[in-house]
């Protein structure tokens, strides 16, 4: 067994009350690639944060080529030779190739670029990743994603890293672009680097790993060579647990059809086959899928705010036509925003106005708004969802991001929406607040309503729904009741490794 | 109560500063220059009728920077407006005919701004800098390079004439005229549908959008609305210059209108300005500029003098509220 060059022994770190890494001890050989997988909320972006230097641990140590490790900014950790690459590139578009490369450790002398230097510099690393050559004077917003992606390992080559550490990296590549990635990466160590890719396509593993770690909870729950890791194993591995949330239930009983989509083969810009999906009154329908697999743009293709290609909406039997945000609330839909901080809710506006954006008809004669009479039924929905503080006057970026996300729901409930879709409902929000959105979207289906809620928190999905459509890559890859699923099964089709 | 008392201070910023140069050239006054006071009926009226063109201009402007844009034609448009109520008059047009060619001019141009803002999807900035050579070279088109002199009935022509003395009347019609359109455009961006709308554009366009807010259209009626009351700014103007339309008129006149807003509480990054606070701006920025030359301040010092006070007072402004332009 070839000697460690990275090595983490017990890292603990907590936010708060939450305690998201609980001793995490893992280490990589120089020339080894390891892949690290766990399902959304298992740990994986902290403990690449504190990889990275971007958070300290609390507890527990680091090592590098048998030195310690304890960097105190991304900088810092780069400088000393472990580098990552975001799911969000870092790539000036407008820079060439060679520039990009050198972003940061300019070959430069008394302030003047040598751009023979960084020429060379840039052909070279890129030379250790592909065969490809490529014109290093162009800008990168002329290449595509996976070239882009190569100038930012190559960056971090220029630089010496030892360690590389990829997050998400084949999230947004096709599989020709992911298996030149693989390439680089088997690449890189057979040139003694040491490798850490974080992913969710567990399908991907044995093509370029050497050996795998799970993270549960927090803590590390299997690892081993890559040889050992099917599919079924990691699976397991990274779902089996009871978990001890609340997940109040509220009975409801599924009526007539109320929403139903039907797009054609193609519709969508990731050329996806055709998507059918219904709900019903009193109906609860879950979207499950990984990161990127095309749900929140299901949603906003049939809410109207992405060009909706040629899918058909039929609300109450009735096809909409104008497919414009103003017509789906005028019909009765309403959509909760994934992204609350720039899209859901306008943070410097008051609650009242948020919550009666949508719709300010009820108020206004001839354009003139009552503001008395908002404000009172502004205050009024607060009060029903138990937001605090409660003060319609009080602007959005003063609450909590569970009292917000209560403003964005209540904001729906307002402007009378039959159909409710729901965009990661429970995300950046505390656990009491989640339990009391469970409990609110209970008793909307209760009332009669029709909701459509994606997720990327399994658990949630099988405990509040009735159904769950299951998103891959853009597409549609299974729909069945609730209680015919579990998460290895969810997360399995999600992953693309079931039939 | 307590958020009532707040925007009430926040707009009142600029009147602490407006206060603060008054108390300055008072002192001044009584060392320097006790033969001459700062507050003559001459100094004042003069300052009245330069706040009464800025202040309009800042009306507008408010309803553009509130949704999150900017406009660097009024300048311009002043110019064209003010050449357009000229050269109509001096047609022999009727006074009331003139003056709805001056506004359907300023709208249009304040629509067109919109139109290209929203359609082409390019940036307020790039686009209304580049219709500001547009108008401008519009207007001296229009007025073959000269100024325009034309007659006008003493209702039009008067606007900014001091009240008769004695009379009850206090300030120039045209200055109630602004007062009054002030307390309105404040009524409409507080409590009308449109208003509020604007404001949830300049303050988060996703979330307007989500809304099912008609962003595109209201963004084209905020210009126009600019221009509408750029147009007003033009026919103070052309009274200003005792019934002459000027080619020339409003040079840079634009950065001092969005000084005005942007001192008076404005936000360019959207979704904030207050109608009182940007009169109350453009107010501060004229008696600075009457101060200094009752001072005998030279042209450029009062240049450094009034950059410097911008400065400082949107950054005093930022750093009590917490907030970023």
């Amino acid at each position: 067994m070839r000697p460690p060059l990275f090595r983490l022994a017990g890292i603990t770190k907590s936010f708060g009350a939450t305690r998201a890494l609980a001793g995490v001890s893992f280490e990589v050989a120089a020339g080894e690639v390891r892949a690290l997988v766990g399902e959304n909320g298992a740990g994986k972006s902290t403990l690449l944060s504190i990889l990275a230097g971007a958070h300290r641990a609390d507890a527990g140590s680091m090592e590098l080529a048998g030195a310690p490790f304890a960097p105190n900014s991304p900088r810092d950790a780069r400088r000393r030779g472990v580098a990552m690459i975001h799911q969000e590139l870092a790539i000036a578009p407008d820079l060439s190739l060679a520039e990009n490369i050198a972003l940061g450790s300019e070959a430069s002398r008394w302030g003047v670029l040598n751009r023979d230097a960084i020429r060379g510099r840039a052909r070279e690393s890129l030379a250790r990743l592909s065969d490809e050559v490529l014109d290093v004077d162009r800008p990168a917003r002329e290449f595509s994603l996976s070239v882009q992606q190569q100038v930012e390992i190559a960056r971090a080559l220029s630089s010496d890293a030892r360690v590389l550490v990829l997050d998400e990296p084949t999230s947004s590549l096709g599989p020709a672009d992911a298996e030149r990635l693989f390439r680089a990466l088997r690449a890189l160590a057979g040139r003694g680097l040491a490798v850490v890719v974080v992913t969710h396509f567990l399908e991907e593993l044995p093509r370029f790993a050497d050996s795998f770690t799970v993270l549960r909870d927090g803590a590390v729950v299997a690892e081993g060579p890559i040889s050992e890791a099917s599919p079924e194993r990691l699976v397991r591995a990274m779902s089996g647990r009871s978990l001890e949330m609340f997940f109040p239930r509220v009975p409801h009983t599924a009526g007539e059809e109320l929403l139903a989509v039907e797009e054609p083969c193609g519709s969508s810009a990731t050329d996806a086959p055709g998507i059918s999906l219904s709900v019903r009154r009193g109906e609860i329908l879950g979207l499950a899928g990984l990161v990127g697999a095309g749900r929140s743009e299901f949603l906003r293709r049939v809410f109207g705010l992405d060009p909706p290609g040629a899918g058909r909406v039929r609300v109450g039997g009735r096809e909409l036509t104008r497919r414009h945000p103003r017509e789906s609330i005028a019909r009765g839909l309403g959509l909760l925003s994934e992204d609350r901080k720039t899209e859901g809710l306008a943070q410097g506006l008051s609650l009242e106005d948020n919550l009666t954006l949508s719709a300010l008809e009820p108020y206004a004669r001839w354009g003139w708004l009552s503001l008395r009479r908002r404000r009172e039924a502004a205050g009024a929905w607060l009060a029903r969802l138990a937001c605090k503080p409660a003060d319609p006057r009080a602007r959005v970026a003063e609450l909590s991001g569970g009292n917000q996300q209560k403003v964005a729901f209540a904001r729906l409930l307002h402007q009378g929406a039959q159909v409710l879709l729901l965009d990661e409902p429970t995300r950046g929000v505390d656990v009491a607040t989640k339990a009391e959105i469970y409990q609110a979207i209970g008793e909307e289906a209760a009332r009669g309503k029709a909701v459509v809620m994606a997720s990327s928190h399994f658990p949630e999905l099988l405990h509040v729904c009735d159904r769950i459509a299951v998103f891959q890559r853009g597409r549609l890859r299974a729909v069945a009741p609730a209680s015919q699923w579990s998460e290895s099964s969810l997360l399995a089709a999600a992953s693309g490794v079931a039939p | 109560m307590r958020r009532s008392l707040q925007s009430l201070f926040q707009a009142s910023a600029p009147l602490v500063g407006l206060a603060l140069i008054l108390c300055l050239c008072a002192v001044y006054g009584h060392f320097y220059k006790p033969e001459a006071s700062f507050f003559s009926a001459h100094r004042l009226a003069l300052i009245a009728k330069q706040t009464a063109i800025v202040g309009t201009g800042a009306l507008g402007m408010t309803a553009v920077v509130a949704a999150g844009g900017i406009d660097l034609s009024v300048g311009a448009l002043l110019a064209l407006t003010s050449v357009t109520l000229a050269q109509a008059l001096a047609a022999g047009w009727s006074a009331p005919m003139a003056l709805l060619a001056t506004f359907a001019v300023g709208t249009l141009a304040g629509a067109l701004n919109g139109a290209l803002v929203t359609r082409l999807k390019l940036a307020p900035f790039i686009v209304t800098l580049g219709t500001m050579l547009f108008f401008r070279g519009l207007a001296e088109t229009l007025a073959d390079e000269r100024k325009i002199a034309a007659e006008a009935p003493p209702w039009l022509a008067g606007l900014l004439d001091p009240p008769l003395a004695g009379s009850l009347q206090l300030f120039p019609a045209g200055v109630w005229l602004i007062l009054i359109l002030g307390f309105l455009l404040s009524l409409v961006l507080r409590r009308t549908v449109f208003g509020r709308q604007v404001f949830a554009i300049g303050s988060s366009e996703p979330t307007a959008r989500l809304c099912g807010v008609a962003v595109l259209r209201r963004k084209v009626e905020v210009y126009a609305l600019c221009g509408a009351f750029l147009s007003l700014a033009g026919v103070l103007e052309f009274d200003n210059l005792n019934g002459q339309g000027s080619p020339t008129s409003g040079i840079g006149a634009e950065l001092g209108i969005i000084a005005a807003v942007v001192i008076g509480g404005g936000s360019l990054s959207g979704g904030r300005g207050s109608v009182l606070g940007s009169l109350a701006g453009a107010l501060m920025i004229t008696t600075l500029a009457a101060g200094c030359a009752y001072a005998e301040i030279s042209e450029p010092v009062q240049k450094i003098v009034t950059g410097a006070i911008i400065v400082a007072a949107v950054a005093l402004d930022r750093t009590r509220t917490g907030r970023g332009t």
